[in-house]
């Protein structure tokens, strides 16, 4: 991934990778390695944490900037839309996937979304991945825009709805994570559109 | 038996139909993207009713923590890997108009400068 060297916005930055020590990310490798073994003891706690140390140590990954806190309830909120959304979306395509002589009709759109964060431009894109007829073609981080693959639209308003569909998840994204000042800039920015 | 055997076998056999239909959904729809969204979205439900049968049936916190990391890569993994095909597919040029009714991402990178395609 390159940025546009003129870009003057902040979000087009692409942080250094890190050469340090990543502390959450030690700990989440450890964690996935004693699951895998499925026995919490001293020597899997160690071996996982020396596997971890070499997997940061060969494969430095940017830093994810996180600057929000998380929000208790609207964090309820985003989980509980997104299981209702999977069972309603799960629903969907399986009916378009069973109904007889049926060529669904599909579209894509461009989503620009109103944060601008790598943070929740790819839980957003992740959570839109897994639900409703949608599917993440394309992202460009420079301007937090998404394409979306829809399934099953029969015209103009079905695409709009799809696109409203996308913003509402991405207003739950940030409500869940967002700090004070970015959720008012992302009311406001709400509010001028 | 008792109330949580039943409710394990109910999801254990909704899962097997959930990702019987996204086989099915895969050989029937007509492209690639309607073909990405059968893999991605029954199956995914599929697979958690699967795991959540399971785990009902075994109650053991060794092997829940295993299928809690399976669920876990699950939904990590299978977006991105849909991203990447659709990518792929994008640039390719195996995109079938026909079954589109808007398409904005083409003329989106017919606009953008040439010298800069691979800026995303």
């Amino acid at each position: 991934m390159t940025v546009d060297p003129h870009s003057s916005e902040s979000s087009g930055h692409v942080p250094e990778r890190h050469n340090g020590v990543q502390w959450p990310m030690l700990i989440g490798l450890t964690v996935v390695w004693v699951l895998l073994w499925g026995g919490l003891t001293v020597s899997n706690v160690l071996s996982g944490l020396v596997v971890a140390v070499i997997v940061t140590l060969v494969f430095p990954l940017p830093p994810i900037v996180f600057t929000g806190r998380l929000r208790v309830r609207g964090l309820a909120v985003l989980i509980g839309w997104f299981v209702v959304d999977l069972v309603v979306a799960s629903a969907q395509v399986a009916v378009q996937a069973l109904r007889i002589r049926h060529r669904p009709l599909n579209a894509v759109i461009q989503v620009d979304l109103r944060s601008r964060s790598d943070l929740y431009l790819t839980v957003t894109a992740e959570l839109l991945s897994l639900v409703p007829g949608s599917l993440v073609v394309e992202a460009r981080r420079s301007t937090s825009t998404l394409f979306l693959h829809v399934l099953g639209v029969r015209d103009e308003s079905d695409v709009e709805a799809a696109r409203r569909r996308a913003l509402r998840q991405e207003g739950r994204v940030v409500r869940a994570l967002a700090s004070d000042e970015e959720l008012a800039a992302y009311r406001s920015e709400g509010v001028g559109r | 038996m008792n109330i949580a055997d039943v409710v394990s076998a109910a999801c254990l056999l909704a899962g097997c139909t959930l990702s019987l239909i996204a086989a099915i959904g895969l050989v029937r729809f007509p492209d690639l993207f309607s073909r990405m969204h059968a893999g991605t979205k029954p199956q995914v439900l599929g697979l958690l009713l699967v795991l959540v049968g399971v785990g009902l049936r075994l109650r053991d916190w060794t092997d829940i923590g295993m299928l809690l990391a399976v669920a876990m890569f699950q939904l990590l993994t299978a977006p991105v890997a849909a991203h990447m095909i659709g990518r792929a597919a994008y640039q390719g040029g195996a995109v079938r108009q026909d079954t589109l009714l808007v398409d904005e991402l083409t003329s989106a990178l017919e606009a953008d400068d040439p010298g800069q395609s691979g800026r995303t």
